[in-house]
């Protein structure tokens, strides 16, 4: 299909602005049992949002602690015990707490619904369960962390942390184990829904990108968690037992914990990135106005990673004596992990190309991880080489690669997906400027933490110790300025959103003339999100030809005036009405 | 609330459009419920494969030590009872509720069966001390691997302990035997560790697997069990109608994975001894 715009729009005009409703998603029921017992996706999507806003806290204060005492070579502030627990504590919450379910259970749970036109996902009192399920786990995470800590790193290498440890790993390892059953019923409600539960016309060639993306995040929380819950169940029974499989004195190995342990946790930082990639397809055809580059590509380049990150866990243990056969082959099958990486990032690039680009808020956090995270897929790279990976393994250049990943990538995602979705969600705008400002604050908080990290790594500073050599002061420092403004850019969107619900101006159903289902009803929902039944017609960016997925035409965009020919800076005009550039769609 | 307008106001929910779909989507889900389960045990038997082919005697000697009859009236009951759970999904289509009570009870007996001769398994088991841990390297395994038969004569006063010859021409002959005994006759005379002996530690290592993998099993029989009883409570209060026979369908997909399950269990675990390289 290939459809050329004139200077006259063909367009449908945009559907009458929705009247808000008086009674939605929010306000339909109050009290706190209206909340505790709520099936509704939308309000368990913000249950989490407020939960893991909350763990992120106690992640970011750990960071916090363990940048503070590397501000010297002796360690600052905590002694060698304490600074083990913080990183611990650190990773732990990050990971499980945060990062699996940031995206997923917050906007998987609130958008996939609305995005496919559906009334609730598949089971909704699964998912109300994996709530509860999830703050169980947290609370067991949270019992180890204060009874004592836990000092064995996230990755709780037996046999230290089932023999040797005497923090309290037991409550730590079962909360872990069961957080991840809260992960699995997340991904099994949407893989279903996404099968099941499609409106009519919603075909999976119409399935907007970040649908995929959680498609494929469910797929390998499916797949992967049961994985990493029985290896964790046998640790805790080698470590309450004083006997397990683990044990290397009955004749057990250890290194086998680690090959099941990355059998999951390798494919759960692609739990972590590919919702934000999906988050990024979303926003990035949005802020410029065309359609994605490569519908097919960017959709299957994320059941790829999907599938392809099932088969590389062994390259966190070429140093743990596997065999050079193996890690040869680990090393080939993890740079294939690149490719569609790379695929996305490539058809992201060429969506901007020629695009009618606007800097709103979701954007510049959309933009800033498209350069973060190509710098750390790149450095990934360094890392899946087996030569490099033997000097850099275990550096501070792995912390750094895995942040950029994991923060660059996921976080700003993530941010970008509340500055995006926040108007549907709340029905309030934010403050324009600070957005923006805190977007900026957060990019460059950030480069200033991690590229000094990638010289110290390359230099030779092992991640997880407490000292360093004196001419590592200077590194170190940075990058704790550098996290002090990261975490000074991260406390304004906790500042300027709050503040947003009591004062910001109301949002419109349509706030960016986005394209996709879940832009079609008010803002906020109404509890049963569609008032009639929502038939697709077209794919989900028509941007170019300006029609929504059912048909009907955009809302302005914010910031069209700024394309607008005759108010650009320099601009030479011709007489007459503005020929539009042309686009060519398809 | 929007209510049904297709006449089955109870059974279908508000988010669905029709019984197909709620149906199709209850069956997918368990599905691929199931697809999680069997990564679950994936993982053990994972480990298992590795441990096995590292230690192929002693998993045979552990092994041969299990009650096996115990496990093979097991397979019996769970084989039978995914028989009468299939049954019951057809009594639930015809509407028969007497007819799917009964047969649901039955199920629920011949499972709570399972889990009777189970515990009976784990008492003797118990009750010779054969168990991963403490209990196993302070009463008889470690000093028995080294044992003369004399040593052993002493240890085991009141047991029929062996001579010297009858240690050298030891055969198993299927009489009641206690399996630290057996070590000690396989290992009587060679070096501990060298070839052919077996290393009361690493018996431990199958146990724990014995221990794990049937007690993991078992919770998964409870839970069923559960489910059963609440699809008979459900029944019995007629919240089953016809058109929501799914339920049941639901519940003995997980009944038969349960059941299949243990169909791998039992050879890996009692049906080993022939195999590897004793």
């Amino acid at each position: 299909m290939s459809i050329v715009i004139g200077d006259t729009p063909r367009t449908a005009p945009p559907p009458p602005e929705p009247e808000t409703p008086r009674r939605n998603y929010l306000n339909e029921t109050s009290g706190f049992w209206s909340w505790a017992l709520t099936v509704d996706h939308k309000r368990i999507g913000i249950l989490y949002l407020v939960s893991i806003t909350a763990f992120f806290l106690v992640g970011g204060i750990a960071a916090g602690l363990v940048r503070a005492n590397l501000l010297t070579p002796n360690g600052a502030i905590l002694t060698e015990d304490q600074y083990n627990k913080a990183f611990t504590a650190h990773g732990v919450v990050m990971l499980f707490l945060f990062l699996i379910p940031s995206i997923p259970a917050v906007f998987g749970n609130f958008l996939v619904p609305l995005m496919i036109g559906a009334k609730d996902l598949a089971f909704p009192r699964l998912n109300l369960a994996s709530w509860y399920v999830f703050m169980i786990g947290a609370a067991f995470m949270v019992w180890g962390l204060l009874s004592g800590g836990i000092d064995t790193g996230w990755t709780l290498y037996p046999p230290y942390s089932s023999r040797y440890s005497h923090a309290s790993v037991a409550p730590g390892v079962f909360g872990v184990f069961i957080t991840g059953f809260s992960s699995i019923m997340t991904g099994l409600n949407i893989m279903v829904t996404v099968h099941k539960m499609r409106a009519p016309g919603m075909t999976w060639g119409r399935l907007p990108l970040f649908i995929w993306a959680m498609y494929a995040t469910s797929f390998i929380q499916l797949l992967g968690t049961p994985v990493v819950a029985i290896t964790l169940l046998l640790l805790l029974v080698e470590r309450l037992a004083g006997v397990g499989i683990f044990d290397p004195s009955i004749g057990g190995d250890p290194v086998l914990y680690q090959h099941l342990f990355w059998f999951y946790s390798h494919p759960a930082v692609y739990i972590m990135i590919v919702p934000g990639m999906g988050v990024v397809s979303e926003v990035l055809t949005c802020f410029s106005r065309k359609n994605i580059f490569g519908y097919k590509a960017v959709a299957w380049s994320s059941v790829g990673i999907a599938v392809v990150g099932f088969l590389v866990w062994a390259h966190h243990m070429f140093v743990a004596g596997i065999s050079y056969y193996s890690a040869l082959l680990f090393s080939f099958l993890t740079m294939l992990v690149a490719v569609p990486s790379a695929i996305k990032v490539f058809n992201w690039v060429a969506t901007l190309y020629r695009g009618s680009i606007t800097f709103q808020a979701p954007m510049m956090f959309t933009l800033a991880f498209l350069v973060l995270f190509t710098v750390g897929g790149v450095t990934g790279m360094f890392l899946a080489t087996m030569g490099t990976d033997i000097h850099l393994h275990d550096t501070y250049f792995v912390v750094a690669h895995f942040h950029f990943v994991m923060v660059g990538g996921m976080v700003l995602a993530y941010l970008a997906g509340i500055h995006f979705w926040w108007p549907k969600m709340t029905g309030r705008m934010y403050s324009d400027f600070w957005s923006k400002t805190s977007a900026t604050v957060i990019f460059v908080g950030f480069f200033f933490t991690f590229v000094p990290q990638f010289v110290l790594g390359y230099h030779g500073m092992p991640r997880r110790y407490p000292n360093y050599p004196e001419e590592f002061q200077v590194y170190n420092v940075l990058s704790t300025a550098g996290a002090s403004i990261l975490g000074v850019g991260y406390l304004m969107p906790a500042v300027y959103l709050t503040l947003s619900l009591f004062f910001g101006p109301k949002a419109s159903a349509n706030p960016w003339s986005a394209t996709g289902l879940e832009w079609q009803v008010p803002s906020p929902p109404t509890v049963f999100n569609f008032e009639y039944l929502p038939i697709t017609v077209c794919g989900p960016y028509e941007y170019a030809i300006g029609v929504d997925q059912m048909g009907r035409g955009l809302p302005e965009p914010p910031g069209a005036g700024d394309d607008n020919p005759a108010t650009r800076v320099g601009a030479t005009l011709l007489p007459g009405p503005q020929p539009k550039e042309t686009e060519v769609v398809g | 609330m929007s209510a049904s307008t297709h006449g089955h106001g109870t059974v279908l929910k508000h988010h669905f459009d029709n019984l197909e779909q709620q149906h199709s989507a209850e069956r997918l889900g368990m599905w691929f419920f199931l697809v999680t389960e069997v990564l679950f045990f994936t993982g053990m038997f994972v480990a298992y494969t590795v441990y096995r082919n590292w230690y192929p005697g002693e998993f045979a000697f552990a092994s041969s030590h299990l009650l096996w009859w115990v496990a093979a009236i097991n397979t019996g009951l769970l084989i039978t009872s995914s028989l009468t759970m299939t049954l019951a999904i057809r009594s639930a289509q015809l509407g028969d509720k007497a007819g799917l009570i009964r047969r649901l009870l039955l199920t629920f007996a011949l499972g709570a069966g399972f889990m009777g001769f189970k515990a009976f398994e784990y008492a003797t088991d118990y009750h010779e001390k054969f168990v991963p841990g403490e209990m196993f390297r302070t009463e008889y395994a470690r000093p028995l691997a080294e044992l003369t038969a004399d040593d052993a004569k002493r240890k085991f006063e009141g047991r029929p302990a062996l001579t010297r010859t009858e240690v050298e021409s030891y055969q198993f002959k299927g009489e009641y035997e206690h399996w630290s005994q057996d070590l000690a006759k396989r290992n009587y005379g060679r070096e501990p560790a060298t070839e052919g002996t077996v290393s009361p530690e690493r018996v431990q290592l199958f146990l724990c697997f014995y221990y794990i993998m049937t007690g993991i099993h078992g919770v998964h029989i409870i839970v069923g069990l559960g489910c059963i009883l609440w699809l008979v409570f459900e029944a019995y209060r007629g919240a089953i109608p016809r058109e929501a026979y799914s339920k049941v369908e639901v519940i003995s997909l997980y009944w038969h994975l349960v059941d299949m399950i243990w169909l791998f269990l039992m050879p890996l675990l009692y049906l080993i001894r022939s195999g590897g390289g004793q």
